[in-house]
């Protein structure tokens, strides 16, 4: 340092450094700042005593207060499962079709059932259960195996053609590629896109519509309006599960089609599987 | 001879883009190729044609201000891009359908946003920070730079990082890092560049003319060779192919998750708050003509900060895959850092003492006291946010956002500007800015749009946290996710004019510094005599 030299403005020494006319104050620190610093250093050695902080050889220290991020979950959730487990066994027992009847209950139902939807189903039927190409659509009003509470749990339940339950849905159409002719499968898809009052070529559809008879109606309905005891389409709307344009439908005929849906009843539990059914039920197109 | 040497490399690097760009795998690494051609078929021919060609040595005494100017120039420009992007995307979340459909991908919110932080923090405040401290070590070492030609390359180089970096960006390359997207090549053509950068800075302070260093070198310093080491560590990673953008992590999982926040928030220490304080040290005590408050001060807290900033990214991580015991000392480091950031403020602040008359007069010292206010909220704000029950209500929320604003525009940005209306003047030879006016305008819109800006951000996300975490009396979530964004609207279109208050300040800015450089009356420039 060299020789003293006091600021003329505030009477203080300066360091007696000067870099391109910057000097610095010997000014100490400020108390109150100083203080401050000590108090969250205390508080800093203080905390990391009560909690998890230290990385030791194999493990960290746990804190004296045995505080975890994940045990607060879990206490949290317990909290509300506690709360809720009378809900709960209530749900499991309730018939379907007096649930709307108790409203506390239908609540927990729906929202339950939503989050329930949201992690075992949303992989298929979408996150808004609209639905995807082979994955049906649950918003709307078209059911192939029934649209009422009951027939919805029991889907769920069960599954589509998988065998791993016995009781789940079956059914099957054959791949008219090896009972059909080529141009005889074309007229059977001039006469569905007829039937769905899409654009088609008349005359290929009245040929298709005499196959149409023979092969299809047992399962279709005459009229193509499907079976839901067979989990057999509609053929008349505008809904398609795999694509109702020519080329879809001719890979449909040719080769057939074969969702599948695994049951969900030992997975889930009667509560859940009722629950996601009473949110599927409401979407808008329960019946 | 020098040149023959330099007309083979550039041959080289030529030929070897050419066939990158032929065999790249992917768009961004072709136009990079392309880039890259240009640049050095470009600077191939200057050479040639002024090798062997009788050439008039430049003026190695004095100060070297060329490369200032030309940083002062490019803070300015890029500081303009950053803004406008910010404000484009701000409308972006507001009114989605400003992701306009011909304009895909390119031109999404998800790829325009890096383009706005790296063009706000690495291209405005990269070039603010690399100009001024250029400007500060030679003035306060009594030194010329270290190194002939080399802080041109500095200069160069970052600006062809900067361009690298945002057309990768837009055309789809990215490691998905926050702050350090860029792929691999242009990772390591930044090291390259960034080494050159503390070899010139070193080489001016071994040359020093002044027995002490000054503290704001101190801050520098640490800033420059801190920035190396986090940029090198965060982004190790192994090409795919050389002939392609696409690299793989060393680090996964929370590893990576780690390695990322340690880099992720001591970019905001190293590179916003130790780089912008080494700025504030030289000029705040400068517009102010007072001296620094306190030595001792500046002493404790730049050794508290410097130590105790490197530990507390965990605080980014609360509530993940992170274990307890790295959340916690994260949070504690994070809170202990309080009072040595506040150490700055009061430095700051305090020099003002005996001049506070100049905050009625002078729209530049002005600035600097807000920005200093700023800073101050943010270092608050930061440590509180960081307490994991405080966290765990505003993490992902739009409060993060208004935070890094807060700091960013307020401290960042009005110290930068600042800076730029002191240097300005200086560098061109003029006795002031072309319109005090204009600065005072600037303030105005620069203040009122911060405060839009952080004031709607605190408002949505403490909202859009409380709605997050509601559950009705069954426990269940009571809002879904689309609920808070539309519940948020009113508050992003704030946002977006707050934006556009700012951007214009700066636009303002611009012009006065381009009539200050144009037109004016020229004095002659004050050499800087190191005292004895």
């Amino acid at each position: 340092m060299s020789e003293q030299d006091i600021d003329k403005e505030t009477g203080i020494e300066t360091t007696g450094h000067d870099w391109d006319g910057i000097r610095e104050l010997n000014n100490p620190l400020p108390r109150w700042w100083l203080w401050c610093f000590y108090l969250t250093i205390i508080w800093g050695i203080g905390y990391t005593i009560a909690y998890p902080a230290w990385p030791l050889v194999s493990q960290a220290t746990s804190g004296l207060l045995g505080y975890s991020t994940r045990a607060e979950v879990a206490e949290e959730i317990a909290r509300f499962e506690q709360k809720n487990s009378a809900l709960r066994t209530e749900l499991a027992n309730v018939e379907l079709a007096a649930l709307s009847e108790n409203a506390d209950l239908n609540r927990y139902a729906v929202a339950g059932g939503a989050a329930v939807f949201r992690t075992y189903c949303s992989q298929c039927h979408g996150s808004g259960a609209a639905g995807a190409k082979g994955y049906p659509n649950l918003l709307d009003d078209d059911w192939l195996w029934g649209g009422e509470l009951d027939q919805i749990a029991y889907t769920v339940r069960h599954g589509i053609r998988n065998e791993v339950d016995a009781d789940a849905h079956w059914s099957q159409m054959p791949a008219f590629g090896e009972i059909l002719e080529e141009d005889e499968i074309g007229q059977v898809v001039q006469h569905v896109m007829a039937l769905s009052g899409q654009e088609h070529e008349a005359n290929l559809a009245s040929q298709g519509a005499v196959i149409f008879e023979e092969q299809c109606s047992a399962c279709h309905g005459e009229a193509g309006l499907g079976d839901r005891e067979q989990g057999a389409p509609n053929l008349t709307d505008a809904i398609w599960l795999y694509g109702g344009d020519t080329d879809s439908l001719t890979q449909t005929v040719t080769y057939s089609r074969f969702g599948v849906m695994p049951p969900w009843g030992d997975r889930l539990g009667e509560a859940d599987v009722k629950a996601v059914a009473a949110y599927v039920h409401q979407l808008g197109g329960g019946e | 001879m020098l040149n023959y040497v330099k007309l083979v490399a550039l041959g080289l690097v030529f030929l070897f883009a050419a066939l990158a760009a032929d065999w790249g795998r992917d768009l961004a690494y072709q136009v990079h190729a392309l880039i890259i051609m240009a640049v050095s078929g470009g600077m191939f021919v200057w050479i040639l044609r002024r090798t062997d060609e009788r050439t008039s040595m430049p003026d190695a005494s004095g100060y070297m201000d060329g490369v200032i100017r030309a940083g002062v120039i490019a803070t300015g420009f890029w500081g303009v891009v950053g803004f406008l992007v910010g404000v484009v995307i701000a409308f972006q979340l507001a009114f989605p359908a400003l992701n306009i459909d011909w304009a895909q991908p390119f031109a999404n919110f998800g790829r325009l946003r890096p383009l706005h932080t790296s063009a706000v923090i690495f291209a405005f405040g990269g070039n603010a920070l690399i100009m001024s401290s250029f400007y500060i070590v030679q003035r306060t070492c009594g030194a010329r730079l270290w190194g002939g030609n080399l802080a041109w390359f500095v200069f160069w180089g970052y600006q062809l990082f900067i361009v690298l970096a945002a057309t990768g960006y837009v055309l789809g390359a990215t490691q998905s890092k926050e702050y350090a997207e860029p792929e691999w090549y242009v990772d390591i053509w930044l090291t390259i560049v960034w080494v050159a950068f503390l070899a010139v800075y070193l080489g001016t302070i071994f040359m020093r003319r002044e027995r002490h260093i000054y503290v704001a070198n101190w801050f520098l310093l640490s800033f420059i060779i801190t920035v190396a080491m986090l940029h090198i560590v965060n982004n190790l990673s192994i090409p795919v192919s050389i002939w392609g953008s696409k690299s793989v992590q060393v680090f996964s999982g929370v590893q990576d998750a780690m390695t990322q926040w340690w880099y992720g928030h001591n970019a905001v220490g190293f590179f916003l708050t130790a780089g912008f304080l080494g700025m504030m040290y030289y000029f705040v005590p400068k517009q102010a003509g007072r001296p620094v408050y306190s030595y001792k001060l500046s002493i404790i807290h730049f050794w508290a900060l410097i130590f105790l900033y490197i530990w507390a990214g965990p605080h980014h991580l609360h509530y993940t895959a992170l274990p307890d015991w790295a959340s916690t000392l994260g949070m504690v480091f994070s809170i202990i850092l309080w009072m040595p950031s506040w150490g700055g403020m009061i430095n700051g602040l305090m020099t003002l003492q005996g001049a506070w008359d100049k905050l009625r007069t002078d729209p530049i010292i002005r600035m600097m006291v807000v920005s200093l206010a700023f800073y101050g909220m943010s270092t608050f704000e930061g440590p509180m946010m960081s307490i994991r029950a405080v966290n765990s209500l505003s993490h992902y929320t739009d409060w993060t956002i208004g935070h890094v604003h807060s700091g960013a525009l307020g401290w960042n940005g009005m110290i930068t500007f600042g800076a730029l209306y002191f240097l300005t003047p200086k560098l061109w030879g003029r006795a002031q800015m072309y319109s005090m006016s204009a600065i005072n305008w600037h303030f105005w819109l620069a203040t009122i749009g911060i405060v839009l800006y952080a004031a709607s951000m605190w408002v949505t996300g403490i909202m859009e946290g409380l709605m997050w975490r509601e559950v009705d009396d069954q426990g269940f979530l009571v809002n879904s996710f689309a609920d808070t964004v539309s519940a948020k609207f009113p508050m992003y279109v704030v946002r977006g004019l707050g934006g556009v208050l700012y951007l214009s300040g700066a636009l303002i800015m611009v012009w006065n510094m381009w009539m200050t450089i144009r037109g004016g009356s020229k004095v002659s420039a004050p050499v800087g005599v190191p005292a004895e």
